[in-house]
């Protein structure tokens, strides 16, 4: 009797996924389409396959150098909000004060300020400073991202015993050698998922990066898909192309790491 | 346990980047506001001016009431759909990971990407098989106010709904199976499980997700930027942009900040409402 249902469901879910999929179908194929083709008809599979869209979007996009520019940007907002989120959640996890209380309260609440009403007097300080450069941004992405990491890996370190601290303390190791050789090691599944989180958001991040290193040689991917698109907004062909150069990269990490990525996205909204 | 040096040197580079990136900007925002600060100097206090000018700002009100009707209808819909496909694919299919695999996709990719395709969806797809069908309907998508409203609803719904899945998922996966069983024994209905076991318990579920959809819906900027753009004639515009474009096209630095200010306070606001009636809510169940 249970099974029963089962059927039709299964066939119900697959129509669904194949909806969910379309937009990217759609994007596919017209991108092998020339611009003629788009014109007459959008739906069918290309007719005349062609490559040239992607090369000259590749080109256009400069996707080597861009891809490297996101990579770097997202490599090392996230290195640099990991080690501090962590050092800080632990101080104030194990030092039970008042003190302790104010700051980690400072850090929730801090989550609830949208990034428009912060933004302006933001770049303005930073553009009188000189700090509109990667520099500056990866120290912005700590500033935003520290909050949500520190809640999670607060919220990890509260089941971690303190009488651990206390015997690597009396083995004569010192703060700083606890945590980056016992207590870090531990936190690896609350690392993965800040990793996780932080990754997709910085990585596709558009309105701060498009404020502080907007300029040539330095725009990551979702900057130089803006400025590709402008400029190509008739001529659906090419934008096609730009888009799925630009996805493709995400995809092929999605296919490697979706069960820790799900799981990440998971344990950081639940916890 | 005594706190020493090592206490602040561990805290000190998160404590900064939090005090100098939104704390200092958050209170000086403040301060600007009350001012006719220009982006470079401080001539004179204004006192409420730019907090005055609001009330006869159209644009501002018309985006202001835009993003509140996006901001509802997406939060329905999303939770909806979230909650739909966590139930579809926690029953025992054989392609349940290939679903969630798929249904989560979306959020992978940044909004503004999302939302240039969704352009091509609307505008063009839409278009072919409007005239293939004779749908009229389906035709000159984005071009209006509604169009407009309901892609931005149709592109947020679409992307939003896996990740909102995600979380019902956990909470679906904790319901243990004998509950389930003994209430078919009991000769339980399929309406009655779900509305006297699965609904109160996923109840957590529902104060994460509202949470995290309104706030992303609220605050939303990427997609609008590159599905609309705010068009047509700004009709489309949600407060976000208008704050940015205020301070960035108008060049009116003071008063895009009085908006800023007044978005962090409705933004807090509901935030915290919305998460004390949820607690509230879950106690009583």
């Amino acid at each position: 009797m249970k099974k029963a249902y089962l059927l039709p469901l299964e066939i119900f879910g697959i129509i669904l996924a194949l909806i969910w999929l379309s937009p990217f179908y759609l994007m596919l194929v017209n991108s092998f389409k020339t611009k003629k083709e788009i014109f007459s008809d959008t739906l069918k599979p290309p007719a005349d396959f062609t490559w040239a869209n992607y090369v000259q979007a590749f080109k256009e996009l400069d996707f080597a150098q861009t891809f490297f520019n996101s990579l770097i940007i997202t490599v090392g907002s996230v290195v640099v909000i990991i080690i501090f989120s962590a050092l800080a959640a632990y101080a104030l996890s194990r030092v039970k004060s008042k003190v302790s209380t104010v700051i980690f309260f400072l850090f929730v609440a801090a989550m609830l300020i949208p990034f428009q009403s912060v933004m302006i007097p933001l770049v303005t300080i930073f553009g009188q400073l000189e700090m509109l450069n990667r520099g500056g941004l990866i120290f912005m992405y700590l500033g935003f991202g520290a909050s949500l990491s520190i809640f999670l890996y607060h919220g990890a370190l509260t089941s971690i015993p303190k009488s651990l601290d206390e015997a690597a303390t009396i083995d004569g190791a010192n703060r700083w050698q606890v945590f980056w050789h016992v207590i870090f090691p531990m936190l690896k599944p609350i690392t993965v998922t800040v990793a996780i989180l932080n990754t997709i958001w910085i990585w596709n991040d558009y309105l701060l990066p498009s404020l502080v290193i907007n300029a040539d040689g330095m725009q990551t991917i979702p900057l130089k898909m803006f400025f590709f698109f402008g400029e190509y907004t008739k001529q659906w062909h090419l934008a096609l192309a730009g888009l799925t150069i630009a996805i493709v990269p995400v995809i092929i990490a999605y296919f490697f790491a979706q069960k820790q990525i799900i799981k990440g996205v998971s344990d950081g909204a639940v916890k | 346990m005594k706190k020493g040096l090592w206490y602040w040197a561990f805290i000190a580079p998160a404590l900064f980047a939090l005090v100098a990136v939104v704390v200092a900007p958050l209170l000086l925002g403040v301060y600007y506001s009350f001012t006719n600060w220009n982006g470079i100097e401080v001539k004179e206090f204004v006192g409420f001016d730019n907090y005055l000018k609001l009330f006869d700002d159209e644009e501002f009100i018309q985006s202001l009431k835009f993003t509140v009707l996006f901001a509802v209808v997406s939060i329905f819909l999303i939770n909806f759909f979230g909650l739909g496909l966590a139930m579809l694919v926690t029953a025992k299919l054989k392609t349940n990971k290939l679903l969630r695999t798929i249904f989560f996709m979306p959020n992978l990719i940044g909004g503004l990407i999302l939302g240039f395709i969704w352009q091509f969806i609307f505008t063009k797809a839409f278009d072919g098989i409007g005239q293939a069908f004779g749908i009229e309907s389906l035709q000159g998508w984005l071009s209006t106010t509604t169009t407009g409203f309901w892609g931005m609803v149709i592109l947020m719904s679409w992307q939003m709904s896996g990740y909102i899945m995600v979380i019902y998922i956990a909470y679906l996966e904790g319901i243990s199976p004998e509950l389930i069983e003994a209430a078919d024994m009991d000769g339980a209905n399929g309406w009655q499980k779900f509305h006297s076991i699965i609904f109160p318990l996923v109840a957590p579920a529902f104060t994460v997700s509202m949470f995290l959809t309104l706030s992303n819906t609220f605050k939303l900027y990427d997609q609008n930027l590159s599905l609309t753009g705010g068009g047509p004639y700004n009709s489309t515009q949600m407060v976000a942009m208008n704050i940015f474009n205020t301070a960035y096209k108008q060049l009116d630095m003071s008063y895009a900040q009085a908006k800023a200010v007044i978005f962090f306070l409705i933004v807090a606001v509901i935030s915290l409402l919305q998460v004390y009636w949820n607690k509230k809510r879950e106690v009583e169940m």
